[in-house]
Order: structure tokens, then C-alpha cells, then sequence
């Protein structure tokens, strides 16, 4: 913000004739008139004729670090002029500035850090190797999960049960709302653009096989797991992170408590026991929204939808998209709890973990449920 | 020979003199967090090139009376003047030239982390001045090299020491040289050896600029060292319960509250 007051406001006036002049300056020379004062001292220095220049400062209002800055560049430039130079009328302000500002004395700038040698090849080289060692260490925090949780089954009280319950609520009850919005919306959407083709066919009744279907065995979990990543699995990531940036994961671990267990691991089976009643929840918003389609659009009655429905649904649907719920809670509760052990330094890093935590969390949904998809074709 | 005035600088603006103004003015300031007040009327004036150290137990409310100081606290009541600006004037233009005048040097450096030292220190330099890179780098350099810390410019925060940490902060606290600095706690966590450098670092920018300075701490050495005058705060007065030289303080002070502190004395 450049304001008025902080414009240049000096004079540099050269006096005299011949080898010896004087340079009268008066006003401010700040840091906002440095750059016009090394420009003038340059074009001062490069006098013809000059061998020796009296600097006159007894009408120098203020002097900062700038003003010195230039004065400097003034006796360097003088020096390799061969111009002898020589101050006078330095009030105190300004000499005490001279003092503690030393432009000669300056030590050199350190190189800048090398980059990556290779090039394009190399980066390539170094991506891979940070890959395997992202991988590595995700298999050990897996393999170090599953030790905890091992502990746990033997001994049910090692875990935080009150700080599970309070994750249970931040994971399932208050992400009850947004989760019902979007699912509704989904079903309400997914039902109106099947009716506009289904209705050509007098096909009407389908849109609520295609709605239950579609939402129950796919969307649902899908959609579940991606608002869960967002909302609670970038939660753990920037909690752990700032936990470690403060030091506070190193004090547990001193104090002699396994901070997987006593961090990741309330999170985790939290998440897990809330992700199938989410995905339950959300199955039932989105065939209300198809609902409201079929009643309102497509003159269907209530009960006619829903028998339609309940003859469409198996129950191994719902349990298999429940257990989905399960391995996508593991999943994006793992890694969430993952990246934020992994933060290091300092704000910046927090956020860095998050992003990572949402971006991996959803690249294994939906690889898993890729997975899923062939096994149940194959195999169900 | 005429007298060559260059064509390149500007005209000189005369400006009447301005009236000779206290650094720091207070006036029944009261501050606090909601409704609670913390501290209340507090009255306080600094003269131009005084170091003042605010010392207190903790809780007592040094941190908050350099909060309400500095504009980052808004007070239930009272006033307070920088450099004649009126600080808790809601005028942003006023705040933002109160700013340009004032630096502050957080307790932890408060530096940014993805950040080099240099563009810390250049930020309000980018901000403020109508320089070029080359004349800003080097200015950022001469900052950085006044808390002894040339050579490290293109060190992050995360990879020096907290006392460095601390310097640094200093530095861009100085960026526009300020003609008051505030310093929150700047012993805080260091090492005698390093304290004892932070304190020669701050005596000899008072000394060479004559900035005026005012101090947070509870650091006995560092009191006896800088301070030219200490003003002392206490919890159950919610106030100033003593001002003066450290050394009076010490020896003729009859009050308990500030000779128990000056003499580390536990309360009972």
C-alpha cells in the first residue's frame, strides 16, 4: 500500500566547479527515495572532471537503512572513480544509523539449493522413489493398525471408548444432514432423468427399481464414502498434523502410550461403526427422492413405489452395501490418520496432509469399488 | 557554475514542523476478552527512545496491554496514541499508517513458514516501497545482517534455531525501520548465551536509532539489562501497581507484589 506521505521527498544538489565539489543533500533519504538516490549518485560519480566530492548532510531530515544503502553505492562508486569522498554535518540519527548498517561488510550470499539433477528423467526417478516409500509406509502403519487392534480384541478397555463415542458423533451425527441433503438431491435427480426416457416406454414404474438399485449397491456407499473423506477423513489428517507439528504425538509416545492406538485407532472404529448406518441413511433419503419423483411426476402412488422398491432390493444389497461401508471406513480413515502421522514442519504442512488425506481417500474408494465391482460379477 | 538539481527526484514537499508528540500516549485504556476486563484504565506515556519493560506475574496481562498497544486487541474503553495516530481510532487509513510506524517481534518469531528469511523480511518492504528487487535484496540483506543473520537468506524458518527464529522476526519487525518496536516475551525459551545476544541486539538498535522500545518479559537479566524504565502489572489490580528504574524497583519498592518479584521470591 504505497501512500502519499511515502513518496521521495529530498534534493541532491552539486555545488562548485572543477576536481572539488560538494554534494548538498537535505530532506529524507528513506527507503521510498532509495532507488532515485542511487540512480543520482551514479549519474554524480560519473562527473567528468571530479576527483573529490564533500557529501554536506547538515540538512538530511531522516536517514534509514535505504539512505545508507545509497550513501554506500555512492563511496563504492567514487572509490572505483577514483573520487575521494567525505561527509559532513552527520547528525546523530544518521550516524547511529551508519553505525549498525554495514553495506561493505555484507557476507556473501550461500548458493541456492541444487535441484534434482536429471531433469525431467529425474524427477521421474525421484517421484517413483517417494512413491514406493509412501506405499512403504502405508503398509507399515496398516501392519501397525492391525497390531493395535489386535491389542484392543484382547483387551476391549486399551481403547479410548470416550473418545471413540465423541468421534461416532462428529463422524455419523453431524454429518447426518449434509449426507441425507446430497443423497435426497441424488435420488430426486437420478429418478427425474430415468423418467424422462422411462415414461416414452410407459415404463414409469421402473425409474423405482433403477433409483434402489442404483443407489443401494453403487451410489450410495460411493457417495457416503466421498462426503465422509471430505468432511471427517481431512479432519483426522490436519488434528494428527497439528498434533505432531506441536509436539504433542512425541509427548504421548514419551509418556509411554502407542499413539496409533491412542490416536488413530478411536478414530478408525469409529468411522467404521458409522459409515453402514450413513450408508443406510443415505440409501433411504435418495429412494425418497425418487419417491417424490414418482408421485409428483410420474403419477405413481406411494405404495405402489415402494412395493416396487421392496421387490427390486435383495437384502444382500444392503449388506453388501453396508460392508462396503466397512472397508471404504477403513480406508478412509486409515489414510486420513496416515497423513497426519506423516506432517512435518510447520502450518503448511498441515495443509498439505489434508489435501493428501481427501485426494488418497477417494482414489481408494474408488479403486475398491472397482474391485468390488469385478468380484461381484465374477464371483456373486 | 549553475548548481545541477537533477530532473529525476521530486519536488520537496515543505511540511509545517510538526508539534514535538510522545511515542506512546494511553489513556484510561481497559482491556479484556469479551466482557471480562483484564486490565482497567491503564494511563502510560513513553518518551521517544525509552526502553519499557511491561513485567508482571503470569496472567497478569503483559501480552493484552501489548495487543491493546499495538491495535490487535480493540479496548472496552480508553485510548491510544502511536506517534500522535491514534491506534483505537477506526479509521483504517490511520491504522495503516500506525502500522507503517510501528514493528512488532512476536514471541516465537511468528515468521512464515513457506517462506525464505529474505522474503519475510521483504514482504512489507514489496508492500510499502516503490523499489526495485536488486535495491530491495540488498536492503533485506542489511536487515538480516543488524540481528547477525546475513548468510542466511534463503534458509527457511523450519531450518534454523529458535533463537535465530527469534532474530529474524526481529529483522522484519524492522523491515520499514520503525520508530517503535514491541517485543512479546523475546527470552522466552532461550539459552542464557543466546538471551544475552537478543538483549545486546536490542540495546544496540536503541542505542544507534534511538527506536523507541517497548518490552514484554519476565526475564530478570533481561529487565536489569535493557529497560530504562519497568512498568509493573499485577492480576488482583487488574492495573499498573509500579513504575520505575528496574533498580528502584528492586531496592525501594514497599510494596510485596514487586519486591517478591524482583527478588524471585515465592508469594508466601
Amino acid at each position: 500500500m504505497i501512500h502519499k506521505k511515502d513518496m521521495p521527498n529530498f534534493q541532491a544538489v552539486l555545488q562548485g566547479e572543477g576536481g572539488a565539489r560538494t554534494l548538498s543533500l537535505s530532506g529524507r533519504l528513506d527507503v521510498y527515495a532509495t532507488d532515485l538516490l542511487v540512480a543520482r549518485f551514479q549519474q554524480i560519480t560519473s562527473t567528468a572532471g571530479l576527483t573529490s566530492l564533500t557529501v554536506d548532510m547538515s540538512e538530511v531530515a531522516y536517514l534509514d537503512t535505504g539512505g545508507v544503502m545509497a550513501l554506500n553505492v555512492l563511496q563504492q562508486q567514487a572509490a572505483e572513480a577514483k573520487v575521494q569522498v567525505a561527509l559532513q554535518g552527520v547528525s546523530q540519527q544518521a550516524q547511529g544509523m551508519m553505525d549498525i548498517i554495514h553495506y561493505d561488510e555484507l557476507k556473501p550470499m550461500p548458493p541456492k539449493p541444487k535441484r534434482p539433477p536429471g531433469g525431467f528423467v529425474g524427477a521421474i526417478g525421484k517421484g517413483t522413489f517417494e512413491l514406493i516409500a509412501d506405499v512403504a509406509d502405508v503398509i507399515s502403519f496398516v501392519g501397525t493398525l492391525f497390531l493395535a487392534l489386535g491389542r484392543v480384541i484382547r483387551r476391549p478397555r486399551s481403547l479410548r471408548w470416550g473418545d471413540t463415542e465423541l468421534y461416532m458423533e462428529q463422524v455419523g451425527v453431524d454429518g447426518l444432514p449434509i449426507v441425507g441433503l446430497i443423497s435426497f438431491l441424488l435420488g430426486l435427480i437420478m429418478a427425474f432423468m430415468s423418467a424422462i426416457q422411462l415414461k416414452n416406454f410407459g415404463a414409469n414404474i421402473y425409474v423405482a427399481d433403477l433409483v434402489a438399485l442404483a443407489m443401494v449397491r453403487e451410489l450410495g456407499p460411493i457417495m457416503t464414502a466421498v462426503l465422509v473423506a471430505g468432511r471427517s477423513g481431512s479432519a483426522f489428517a490436519a488434528e494428527i498434523g497439528t498434533m505432531i507439528v506441536r509436539e504433542e504425538v512425541e509427548a504421548l509416545e514419551v509418556m509411554g502410550f502407542d499413539p496409533p492406538t491412542f490416536l488413530a485407532l478411536p478414530r478408525i472404529v469409529a468411522m467404521i461403526m458409522m459409515m453402514p448406518l450413513l450408508i443406510l441413511f443415505s440409501d433411504l433419503l435418495a429412494i425418497s427422492g425418487g419417491l417424490v419423483i414418482g408421485v409428483t411426476y410420474l403419477n405413481l402412488t406411494v405404495y405402489g413405489y415402494v412395493q416396487q422398491t421392496l421387490g427390486a432390493l435383495a437384502v444382500s444389497d444392503i449388506l453388501l452395501g453396508a460392508f462396503k461401508g466397512v472397508i471404504f471406513a477403513f480406508l478412509i480413515g486409515g489414510i486420513g490418520c496416515q497423513r497426519g502421522f506423516t506432517a512435518q514442519g510447520g502450518a503448511e504442512a498441515v495443509g498439505r496432509v489434508t489435501t493428501s488425506a481427501v485426494v488418497a481417500g477417494i482414489f481408494l474408494i474408488v479403486v475398491c469399488d472397482s474391485i468390488f465391482a469385478v468380484v461381484q460379477y465374477y464371483f456373486l | 557554475m549553475e548548481p545541477v538539481v537533477t530532473q529525476t527526484e521530486p519536488a520537496m514537499v515543505q511540511t509545517p514542523a510538526a508539534p514535538v508528540v510522545k511515542p506512546i500516549v494511553v489513556k484510561d485504556l481497559t482491556l479484556g476478552y469479551g466482557r471480562e476486563p483484564i486490565l482497567t484504565d491503564v494511563n502510560l506515556e513513553v518518551e521517544p527512545g525509552e526502553i519499557v519493560v511491561i513485567a508482571g506475574g503470569s496472567g497478569c496481562g503483559k501480552s493484552t496491554l501489548l495487543k491493546g498497544l499495538v491495535g490487535l486487541l480493540a479496548p472496552i474503553k480508553g485510548r491510544v496514541w502511536l506517534e500522535g495516530l491514534e491506534v483505537t481510532s477506526a479509521d483504517e487509513k490511520v491504522l495503516s499508517q500506525v502500522r507503517r510506524k510501528i514493528g512488532v517481534a512476536f514471541q516465537g518469531g511468528a515468521l512464515f513458514g513457506s517462506m525464505t528469511l529474505a522474503e519475510n523480511v521483504d514482504l512489507a518492504l514489496a508492500d510499502t516501497a516503490r523499489l526495485s528487487k536488486a535495491v530491495r535484496q540488498v536492503l533485506v540483506r542489511l536487515k538480516l545482517a543488524v540481528v547477525d543473520l546475513d548468510g542466511y537468506e534463503e534458509y527457511y524458518p523450519s531450518e534454523i534455531s529458535g533463537g535465530m527464529q527469534k532474530r529474524a522476526g526481529l529483522a522484519r519487525a524492522m523491515a520499514l525501520d520503525p520508530t517503535i518496536l514491541f517485543f512479546d516475551e523475546p527470552s522466552a525459551g532461550l539459552d542464557p548465551i543466546t538471551s544475552a545476544e537478543l538483549d545486546q541486539t536490542i540495546l544496540k538498535i536503541n542505542h544507534a536509532l534511538g527506536t523507541t522500545m517497548v518490552v514484554v518479559t519476565h526475564e530478570l537479566n533481561s529487565i536489569y539489562t535493557i529497560a530504562h524504565r519497568v512498568i509493573m502489572l499485577d492480576k488482583s489490580d487488574k492495573g499498573i501497581i509500579a513504575v520505575g528504574p528496574p533498580s528502584d524497583l528492586r531496592d525501594k519498592s514497599t510494596d510485596p507484589r514487586v519486591s517478591n518479584f524482583f527478588h524471585r521470591r515465592p508469594r508466601n
